[in-house]
């Protein structure tokens, strides 16, 4: 018997799938080939049909849910939502989750070796926009000979991926669930991100995104970027119930290099380890691909009008305190839909970890997803 | 199961097939009643989590949004009916509201308590105290009913606003249209449904 909870997916292993047909990109420039990895879990019925994918944020990878070792100390990043009996029900539901396109969890990104050169891609990588990320997941779903999702599901960026499957491939899923997602980003929110990456760029170890060539990795940058999205990710009210003015030590220094308050440490040791797993270069092309996403634009920014052809139910959910993806984002969302005469619910979460919040097990948003999830028809 | 009476009886005016906006759904049982029985599509706001979570478990489009706040996110003559039952007493602009219902929709039909039924007035002229009732529940300093009328109160304001009343019933609590409530309606009638336009 596995120690693992009995409600968690338990041990899972990531799968590769090799894509040898170019795909076209956003940006003009084309992937020969490219690899996804990807997890699944539950069991693909046989009229395929209770299929959901999940579509991850900024930082996020195919580890969903579950434990890759017996010894693992955290199961995967959205394990709170999905396993036997949680929202997104395994006992129900065939669910895959994959690292997107330009990652640094395994899927082709950066760190990839370019076939056509021999070298690592780096700066050379192109950019990517969260319409390329959808088709290539229609890529996976062909392989994986899904012609529809019963939902595909994501958070943050994740839900504007979700958004984007709905309007790129009305017929290839039933339900959208875009969870503090916007259906583009603010001036505001353009700026955090330009922050980070300046924080990177700037980084004298970063060699204009061919770090990898100097044996090198922009780590302070990149530390740097990680503590500003941090403080945007948390709410004012959250950071204060955790640290306060609460200071490590027994007195004020009066220098700058001590770590005096707790909120300081914190932020650091986010910043520290966040740079140690993650990629430069990825974390560029994310913040890109979410300052890019605007599916209005297309329609001179009329977002109904984007939406005019969506076949999907939506569910939508926010959360009160979320600043970086305020719940104004998800009415501008909703209200387009309703406008389009599309069927949506819209939540407003009081809850106050800010962005996060989409992360945790949040007993009014669990029972929600929870109770729109098992209302999803699949065969038995 | 049964519909609830008042909801009864608003179903006979709602088009099979027609376009709705349900101010104040709650558990979502009009709408779903309406969408299974006639085909019908829209939209229901709610601010209270467990109705809107009943709607979610409905299959109902629910969407959180509190009337007392500003409705011009729906635009004009958006939807073919919109409906408010037992919600524009409490209101904090109630001629906001259904300025708004009839901006938005082509018909409205709400419902609302009369406080000019004799009840209410025995026990305001005979004990003096604000009427508590079964149906009625709550005492003055804590009651979500915060703008009660009349029906004589309800139909001078369509008038001043030029608001075109349609359809009017007029029922008591177990929403039984009388004879003697027709004769006297603001004094024997409980409940009114009203279906108005502009």
């Amino acid at each position: 018997m596995s120690g693992f909870p009995a409600d968690s997916v338990g041990l899972v292993a990531p799968q590769r799938q090799s894509f040898s047909e170019p795909l076209r990109l956003a940006c003009g420039k084309t992937l020969t080939q490219f690899d996804l990895v990807y997890e699944t879990y539950g069991t693909l019925n046989a009229s395929r049909t209770n299929a959901v994918l999940i579509c991850h944020a900024l930082s996020g990878h195919h580890h969903a849910a579950g434990y890759h070792n017996v010894d693992d100390r955290k199961p995967g990043w959205w394990d709170a939502c999905i396993g036997p009996g949680k929202p997104i029900d395994t006992n129900r539901f065939f669910v895959v989750s994959l690292n997107n396109l330009g990652g640094c969890h395994g899927s082709t990104g950066p760190g990839s070796i370019n076939p056509q050169t021999g070298k690592i891609y780096g700066a050379t990588f192109p950019v990517l926009s969260v319409e390329d990320w959808v088709h290539s997941q229609a890529r996976l779903a062909d392989v994986l000979d899904i012609d529809c999702w019963a939902a595909v599901v994501g958070g943050s960026l994740g839900g504007m991926q979700a958004i984007q499957w709905a309007i790129s491939y009305p017929e290839r899923l039933r339900h959208c669930v875009a969870i503090a997602a916007a259906p583009k980003l603010s001036a505001q929110n353009i700026a955090f991100n330009e922050v980070a990456r300046q924080a990177i760029i700037t980084d004298p170890d970063f060699h204009n995104g061919d770090y990898a060539a100097f044996g090198v990795i922009p780590k302070r940058g990149l530390m740097l970027a990680r503590m500003v999205g941090h403080i945007t990710y948390l709410s004012d009210d959250s950071m204060g119930e955790k640290f306060g003015r609460e200071l490590r030590t027994d007195r004020l220094n009066y220098d700058f290099t001590s770590v005096e308050f707790q909120v300081e440490s914190y932020l650091r040791y986010q910043g520290q380890e966040f740079s140690a797993r993650f990629d430069a270069n990825t974390y560029l092309l994310m913040t890109k691909a979410l300052d890019y996403f605007d599916p209005a634009e297309s329609h001179g920014g009329d977002l109904t009008k984007a939406l005019q052809n969506v076949k999907a139910r939506f569910l939508v959910i926010s959360f009160t305190t979320d600043w970086r993806f305020s719940p104004a984002r998800s009415r501008e969302l909703v209200n387009a839909l309703m406008a389009a005469n599309k069927p949506v619910s819209y939540l407003e979460i009081e809850a106050a970890q800010g962005h996060d919040a989409f992360l945790l097990p949040i007993p009014r948003y669990a029972d929600a997803l929870s109770g729109y999830m098992n209302r999803i028809e699949v065969d038995a | 199961m049964t519909l609830r009476a008042d909801l009864q009886i608003i179903e006979q005016w709602i088009r099979p097939n027609s376009h709705i906006l349900d101010l104040g759904c709650g558990d979502g049982e009009l709408l779903s009643y309406l969408r299974d029985s006639k085909g019908v599509h829209g939209y229901g706001l709610e601010i209270d989590p467990d109705k809107i979570s009943a709607c979610v478990r409905k299959g109902v489009n629910v969407i959180e949004q509190d009337l007392d706040k500003e409705l011009d996110n729906f635009e004009d003559k958006s939807f073919d009916t919109v409906v408010m039952t037992q919600s524009l007493q409490a209101m904090h602009y109630p001629d906001r509201v259904l300025e708004d219902m009839l901006r938005i929709g082509k018909e409205g039909i709400l419902t609302f308590p009369n406080f000019a039924h004799w009840r209410c007035r025995l026990y305001l002229g005979l004990r003096g105290e604000m009427p508590v009732s079964d149906f009625m529940p709550y005492t003055w300093y804590n009651t979500p009913n915060i703008h009660f009328c009349t029906f004589r109160d309800f139909e001078d304001l369509c008038r001043e606003r030029s608001i075109q009343i349609l359809d009017r019933l007029v029922v008591d609590q177990s929403h039984q249209a009388g004879k003697l409530s027709a004769l006297w309606p603001n004094l024997l009638g409980e409940i009114a449904i009203y279906r108005v336009t502009r």
